[in-house]
């Protein structure tokens, strides 16, 4: 067969037709006949108990459909790896916009004011916003010590490093919440009918993650719960969990009115009430040779998880697994912790837990460069994992991974010496400081540890009557290209053109659980399974007699379109094996966290201006080794979108907390990066492969996300000589820096670390 | 979708929108965007923040670029709108929504329609314009996955072959 026609090429978007034309069906567009809209009724204190719920004067309560916590068939929560956050509000209020009640109408434009006519009285409680407020324990607010998850990853013997230090290095370094900022905001449509059950159709990522939630909410079994993606408009981890939620309002509304009820959020309901990157704070303690080599340390790693488990137990997880990032350890210990205050739950955001602890591991790089008076590329390339080595987690590096080449090809691109040169003459004058920022970091692609094995994710490919084939997963397109990826793979396993492939509409009544969209897993592992499912049906068609091994595309559709007419429905499946050398301890958080890591080298250059104390990007090198590439065109449009979220993240991005609300829910105050503000990133791909990825790819989504922060930060540090520890670094963090240093002690006096 | 009780009561608001005349009623204040998506079944229009600040909503309304999510429909009276379901020629693409296509300039593509119209509103002010331009132009509407990259190169794109064609 033709190899790699359609797999390594930039084909035509999937649906990038719809899409540019705005025929696309996104949830908002969409309407059922008497179809009722719902809204929801959200708490305005962060913690307390309900004393009196009271429907003011001048609405007539008769025309809504009122549900409370008493109208829920099944368990009131939001079944997901815990059961501990509610759906609706019974008694006791957690976070500030939590749900208390859901009022649907005909008319979507009386809801607000009925919304607004709900009154609470609550016998308040204290509450805690911070993870110190949440150490020191002077309120209890989730189980026996506010404590939701902690993981305790040790290799070798840290204690007994110190005394052969010569360098002993600590750092606190802190993220902030970050929100996710699809342009679609959350959306869900419910209908409901006794012999069907009840279907949804959203905005979402993870369509099983609200068949399970539904079926516990609602007491029905799994055939009458079903879930229909709709194209979804963004989605970033802010869709994984808590479309979860709105299903089960909509759901319930439905179940009461019998009627189809539309849920949709503004975007100030959005941003206030759902997930956002979780707060961390990490402190890095390491003890250093001589000659610039770490000897170990202590890595205390806790991120805030707000008022429910949710999903924080798994983004420390991937947090802590990364906190150590590309470097060999000898010896480390890593403590990591998720705290829980009266916050709105935190959740998964692209990167999950590993962009706050690579944050603080690369800026730390650059502190114990500092100390040594070694450059940052120098502490770097002493430390690099090398082939052979093992990680943080004592998993072995076994692909031929040279960071210490991937370090320099990025200096080379990015003039990284020579710039660093000029700025230190020309930042000597005037009020413009340029400087030069690294950030080397790594992503494990799929779910860690065990997590593949549990999921034991499923994928169809279907033959068709008319002699295409369509791939059959729940794995969701939102933007990343899943729809284009599956479909190459699928084509090129068949040697079909890649229009003869079709993707089934992600719908819990036709497609198998191929596991969530999140975790940068869906080319490597689904795209796996894609091509085994499809050989699956070629070989069925080879057995049958009806092809050959070696085939046209014309032989290939004229043998499917027999087998259906003779046998009917024509499908292939496959599920996901563990491969036997992949060993994880989940007790002792010991071996093959992930069966592929995504390794990378961001080059950031700033402009500091004193004048407005504003930084700007004016060049970002984006280099990484992401094993096969399958789809250029869209590959590339994934790094530099996250490059973009993380220059978001370090410049822009900073939610204004009060009580536990967000302050700032509008994209008026909450500002991210414009066209105008961005720098054109240049992206660069090394390609090593990886036996467990289809075609040799591995993850890709989540990567671009880790490197921006770091390597902004360490810019302006290289500019101003001053160390930035925590993001987002607004103006005014540096004017107070600044104008609070003596006039002596100014930025020329501390002048670079040159 | 139905009536509500305390508002004023609807008037005939007459408007071109993609070469067909058309009158609806409509309440005087209410927006564009929702006349747009709920009485015409024109949903390319989306709606990102309410409030004017992403662009997704974006039309163009007498040759100029609008966030219908701002404009009561009262103002579009007479007005000529071209929205993104009009800007194709049945199933021959508008040069720009190919560059889109070619250059990876939709991923989500909740932001497109509003991004294109607001291409178009750039390229017909400024036939040849440079990247800065581009990027200047194109950053009332926000974007959440391209980080811009391959927008930026597909209006550059088309702009390219409009000058060539």
């Amino acid at each position: 067969m033709n190899n790699d026609r359609i797999v390594g090429n930039s084909v035509p978007r999937k649906e990038g037709r719809d899409k540019v034309t705005g025929r696309s069906r996104y949830v908002d567009d969409m309407i059922l006949p008497d179809m009722l809209f719902g809204a929801t009724v959200r708490s305005q204190i962060p913690r307390g108990r309900i004393k009196k719920i009271t429907f003011g004067p001048g609405i007539n309560w008769n025309e809504f459909v009122i549900v409370s916590s008493k109208d829920i068939p099944g368990k009131n929560c939001i079944s997901l790896i815990g059961d501990d956050q509610p759906c609706l509000v019974d008694q006791f209020v957690n976070h500030p916009e939590e749900p208390i009640l859901l009022l649907a109408h005909p008319d979507r434009h009386v809801l607000p004011r009925a919304v607004e006519s709900v009154s609470i009285e609550y016998d308040p409680l204290p509450a805690i916003f911070t993870i110190e407020e949440s150490e020191r324990r002077a309120e209890i607010v989730w189980g026996e010590d506010n404590i939701f998850k902690t993981y305790l990853i040790e290799k070798g013997d840290v204690d007994s490093i110190w005394e052969k230090a010569t360098y002993i290095v600590e750092g606190e370094y802190a993220t902030g919440a970050q929100e996710q900022l699809y342009i679609e905001n959350n959306g869900m449509i419910a209908a409901f009918d006794a012999a069907q059950g009840i279907t949804v159709w959203g905005s979402l990522q993870c369509p099983y993650y609200i068949h399970k939630a539904l079926m516990a909410l609602c007491s029905l079994p799994a055939e009458k719960v079903r879930v229909v993606q709709m194209e979804t408009g963004g989605a970033f981890g802010g869709k994984e969990d808590y479309p979860s939620m709105i299903a089960a309002h909509a759901a319930l509304l439905a179940i009461k009115s019998g009627k189809p009820v539309k849920i949709i959020y503004d975007r100030m309901e959005d941003m206030v009430a759902t997930t956002k990157r979780h707060p961390s704070r990490t402190r890095h303690r390491t003890a250093v040779s001589r000659d610039g080599k770490i000897l170990g340390g202590e890595v205390d790693f806790t991120i805030n998880g707000g008022a429910y488990a949710t999903l924080s137990s798994v983004v420390l997880s991937r947090g802590a697994i990364h906190a150590g990032g590309p470097y060999y350890w000898p010896n480390v210990r890593i403590r990591a912790k998720a705290v829980a205050t009266n916050a709105p739950p935190h959740g998964a955001f692209r990167g999950f837990g590993a962009p706050q602890s690579l944050f603080a591991m690369e800026r730390h790089m650059d502190r114990i460069a500092r100390t040594l008076g070694l450059s940052p590329v120098e502490i770097r390339r002493r430390n690099f994992l090398q082939p052979g080595q093992t990680t943080t987690t004592e998993q072995v590096v076994r692909e031929p991974i040279d960071l210490g080449k991937l370090l320099d090809r990025a200096l080379e691109v990015s003039a990284y010496h020579a710039k660093r040169q000029r700025f230190a003459n020309e930042n000597e004058l005037g009020n413009i400081k340029k400087g030069m920022g690294i950030a080397a970091f790594l992503h494990g692609a799929g779910f860690t540890g065990s997590g593949e094995r549990y999921l034991s994710s499923v994928v169809g490919v279907e033959g068709c009557a008319d002699g295409s084939v369509r791939v059959l997963v729940s794995s969701t397109e939102f933007g990343q290209g899943t729809n284009t990826v599956l479909s190459q793979i699928a084509a090129e396993a068949l040697g079909l053109p890649y229009e003869n492939v079709t993707m089934a509409q992600p719908d819990t009544l036709q497609v198998p659980n191929s596991g969530p969209t999140v975790a940068s897993r869906t080319v490597m592992v689904v795209g796996k399974l894609v091509q085994s499912a499809a050989m699956g049906i070629k070989q069925t068609l080879i057995s049958s007699n009806l092809l050959r091994e070696t085939h046209t595309p014309d032989e290939f559709r004229s043998a499917c379109r027999r087998y259906v007419a003779e046998h009917g429905q024509f499908r292939s499946w496959s599920r996901y094996e563990a491969p036997a050398d992949i060993f994880w301890d989940d007790q002792k958080y010991r071996g093959e966290a992930y069966a592929a890591f995504a390794w990378a080298v961001y080059i950031a250059e700033v402009t500091v201006d004193l004048t407005t104390y504003g930084v700007s990007v004016n060049d970002f090198v984006a280099l990484q080794e992401v094993g096969r590439v399958l789809h250029p065109l869209l590959a590339r449009g994934q790094i530099i979108g996250g490059v973009a979220q993380g220059i978001g993240f370090s410049l822009y991005e900073k939610v204004v907390w009060q009580n536990g609300r967000m302050q700032n829910g509008q994209m008026t105050n909450y500002i991210m990066p414009t066209s105008a503000d961005l720098p054109p990133t240049r992206v660069f791909f090394e390609e090593l492969g990886n036996v467990y990825g289809a075609h040799g790819a591995k993850g890709i989504g989540e990567l671009p996300m880790d490197g921006p922060a770091p390597a902004v930060v360490n810019a302006v540090e290289d500019a101003l000589g001053i160390p930035f520890d925590s993001v987002p670094l607004l103006p005014e963090d540096i004017m107070d820096r600044l104008t609070s240093l003596s006039p002596m002690s100014g930025v020329s006096a501390e002048g670079g670390d040159r | 979708m139905s009536d509500s009780r305390q508002i004023p009561s609807r008037a005939e608001i007459s408007f071109v929108v993609n070469g067909e005349s058309t009158t609806v009623r409509a309440y005087p204040m209410e927006r564009l965007l929702d006349v747009l998506r709920h009485q015409l079944q024109l949903t390319g229009a989306k709606e990102g923040c309410g409030e004017g600040e992403c662009g997704s909503c974006a039309v163009l309304m007498d040759g100029t670029l609008v966030n219908s999510c701002l404009v009561p429909v009262l103002q579009a009276r007479g007005a000529n709108i071209i929205t993104i379901e009009g800007l194709a020629a049945g199933e021959t693409l508008h040069n720009l929504q190919e560059a889109f296509l070619e250059c990876g300039g939709a991923q989500c593509g909740i932001c497109t329609p509003g991004m294109i119209l607001a291409a178009v509103h750039l390229l017909n002010r400024k036939p040849e314009p440079t990247i800065d331009e581009i990027r200047e132009g194109l950053s009332g509407n926000l974007c959440r996955c391209t980080g811009y990259s391959q927008i930026v190169e597909a209006v550059a794109d088309a702009a390219r072959r409009r000058s060539t064609a």
